[in-house]
């Protein structure tokens, strides 16, 4: 029978299926934070019971990390005691850990792909939503909650039902300028936020087979921003020339073994999906959000569309605008900004940071601007600095952190302040995300750094 | 860890008719930070109960005491975003038992399954007159019958088939987890594990 990529890479992981009920599938790779994990722990300890299988597990801190000063002491006593938890509960169960300060530390979903953790055909989870990013790789790849991460921690395995699968194919190519956080909040936009709840979505098409591993990362990554478990890309030639020679990727015969795996991995001639849409891509234009959720997005030279023009509650949506300070109709472009943060596991790559600097170089941040600039991992902070970037980000005025979540969700002290705004190259616009009172603008690295350096939503392309 | 047993739960309810509440509103991020699972439900709804100097906003449901009881009723595609279980945690420790929408995010729905909160997917329009009939009346009663699979509103007698997988509703109806039924197989997964590729 013909397969979905989807179903080959479900199915092959199946331990026990239960009538009218979920599936165990058993989970090749665990990635585990300092947030979603204490309580697990906590239920492992109580159960008299140790981790099943440390070395399918992988430990780092990324999400209450400060970005500044990460050689002295945490000062914030609370994230100081959840990291403490989970360095002795790494070492309490034998697993590897990436504490603060490590070489190999940076945010979860950097690091996975940097280290060849994440691989094609593979089950991986995380106690964070944003999991779906390693499908990437043609892995399995989704976010769970605490009670899930202790019975992964425990037996391996997680239950779930089998979620329904989706395609989506972007045909064409990219306009210049046109990043693969665009085509992202494109879709979102077009589908919502809950449009593609209870599908897997595989992506295809020759958008996403042009685009770099890093940029099938971003697109992946944005998955469950319409709902989504995750998302899916068939491993091709780029993905196994990202792996090769990885720390954690399969060597000599090894390696052989796992690519007679790897080839079986695309989705069959005549295998049929739930669900499938067509997009073109060269119809997207540079992208940013003027509400608060991800599907709230429009092309940046476009207007806010009005309340009437979409389906749903208008309650909702003028609610939404409110909070923004904006008004149905208005122009994104020329509107003012306070903040600008690049970083994330979404656009926190070193490809971010290049397309991040294109732009910026030769000209100079505006002075009323305030930019937080946070590599995904130390790997990617030693590449900024290597291919000269930092230098021409120093000469425009710009600095950068040191790894970690950072602004993103604000768990630190990267908080985005009552009622200012922010372009923000990460995941989540919703109210209070970067901070209680903070109005967030998502768009790629493109456009933050169009807005860096003018001070206000720009449209990047009539900065070249 | 099991959890209390579910059968059937006649309460009043609190009525949120937003669309698309997310998991930051139900629980912001900045209070994450806790290693053990206590006192979540004090910051349930945080920015959308407690104005900045920390009273209450009066306008908000949950402060508003015509509205009690064990069931939290949310507009369409309730708990999207971010996985964190808190949220779930945090309705629980507030004293909510079951959570009615016409539509749930997957992660949302799978943590609240996993701690013996239920929730309880409508149709549109039976949401809707939920609401209707707690803004007449906020004293009325819903039912919901696991055993059954059934919501009522008790005042009207109107109701509402729903759905769960039997494996799930015989885990809330005898108050069991997922992590007793994975350890009983444990010998049947370590075969397993023995023939994976990866």
């Amino acid at each position: 029978m013909s397969k979905t990529l989807f179903d080959k890479v479900w199915d092959s992981h199946v331990v026990q299926q239960i009538e009218d009920g979920p599936d165990v599938l058993f989970i090749d790779r665990h990635l585990v934070h300092e947030v979603t994990s204490p309580v697990a722990f906590l239920g492992l300890k109580n159960r008299g019971v140790k981790v099943m299988s440390p070395k399918r597990t992988f430990a780092t801190a990324d999400h209450n990390t400060p970005t500044i000063n990460q050689h002295l002491p945490v000062a914030d006593p609370l994230s100081a005691n959840q990291l403490k938890a989970l360095e002795e509960n790494a070492k309490a169960h034998g697993i590897s850990y990436w504490g603060l300060g490590h070489e190999k530390n940076g945010i979860v979903h950097v690091v996975g792909p940097e280290y060849g953790i994440t691989q094609p055909g593979a089950t991986i989870v995380c106690g964070d939503s944003h999991t779906s990013t390693h499908g990437a790789f043609g892995a399995i790849a989704f976010g769970i909650g605490t009670s899930e991460v202790e019975m992964v921690l425990s037996t391996q395995c997680i239950m779930q039902p089998k979620p329904k699968t989706m395609r989506i194919n972007v045909n064409g190519s990219l306009s210049k300028w046109v990043t693969p956080k665009d085509v992202a909040l494109f879709i979102i936009s077009q589908l919502s936020t809950s449009g593609a709840t209870g599908y897997f979505v595989e992506y295809a098409g020759e958008v996403f087979r042009s685009l770099s591993m890093e940029g099938r990362m971003t697109v992946c990554n944005l998955s469950i921003e319409m709902g989504a478990r995750g998302g899916i890309i068939a491993p091709d030639e780029k993905t196994f020339e990202y792996i090769k020679d990885r720390e954690f990727t399969p060597k000599g015969a090894a390696w052989d073994k796992a690519m007679n795996y790897w080839s079986t991995l695309s989705t069959d001639e005549d295998a049929t999906f739930d669900k499938e849409y067509t997009f073109d891509g060269s119809a997207i234009e540079p992208m940013i959000t003027y509400g608060t959720n991800p599907g709230m997005g429009m092309r940046i030279s476009g207007g806010i569309p009005t309340a009437e023009s979409l389906d749903g509650g208008v309650a909702t949506y003028k609610k939404s605008l409110d909070y923004m300070g904006y008004k149905e109709g208005d122009s994104m472009i020329g509107k003012k900004i306070d903040f600008v943060f690049l970083g994330s596991c979404t656009n926190g790559r070193i490809e971010d940071f290049r397309a991040f600097t294109e732009i910026v170089e030769g000209k100079k941040k505006a002075d009323h601007v305030t930019a937080w600039l946070v590599p995904g991992s130390h790997k990617v902070l030693n590449a900024i600095k290597e291919e000269g970037l930092l230098d021409t980000l120093q000469a425009a005025g710009f600095e950068l952190r040191e790894p970690g979540c950072s602004a993103c969700l604000a768990m630190n002290d990267d908080k985005i302040p009552a009622g200012k705004y922010a372009v923000s190259t990460s995941n989540r616009n919703f109210e209070g995300r970067q901070g209680p009172g903070s109005r967030t603008l998502l768009a790629s690295p493109t456009v933050a750094a169009a807005a860096a350096v003018m001070g206000v939503v720009t449209d990047p392309r009539s900065l070249v | 860890m099991a959890y209390d047993k579910f059968n059937i739960l006649k309460s009043s309810a609190v009525p949120l008719p937003i669309e698309n509440i997310d998991t930051d509103q139900i629980i912001p991020a900045r209070f994450l930070k806790a290693t053990e699972r206590v006192g979540f439900g004090d910051n349930l709804f945080r920015d959308w109960r407690y104005n900045q100097d920390n009273s209450l906003k009066s306008d908000f449901p949950l402060n508003d005491n015509r509205f009690s009881g064990k069931i939290l009723v949310g507009g369409k595609n309730f708990g999207s975003g971010s996985s964190r279980e808190h949220a779930a945690w945090a309705v629980y420790d507030y004293g909510f038992r079951c959570v009615v929408s016409s539509f749930f995010a997957d992660i949302f729905r799978n943590n609240c399954l996993n701690i013996g909160v239920l929730p309880v997917q409508t149709s549109a329009e039976f949401l809707q007159k939920i609401f209707d009939v707690i803004e007449s009346d906020s004293d009325t009663q819903l039912i919901i019958d696991l055993p059954k699979q059934t919501i009522t509103i008790d005042s009207t007698g109107a109701f509402e088939n729903f759905e769960i997988n039997s494996y799930k509703k015989e885990n809330m109806l005898n108050g069991f987890d997922d992590i007793d039924y994975l350890m009983n197989i444990k010998d049947q997964i370590g075969e397993f594990a023995k023939n994976t590729p990866l």
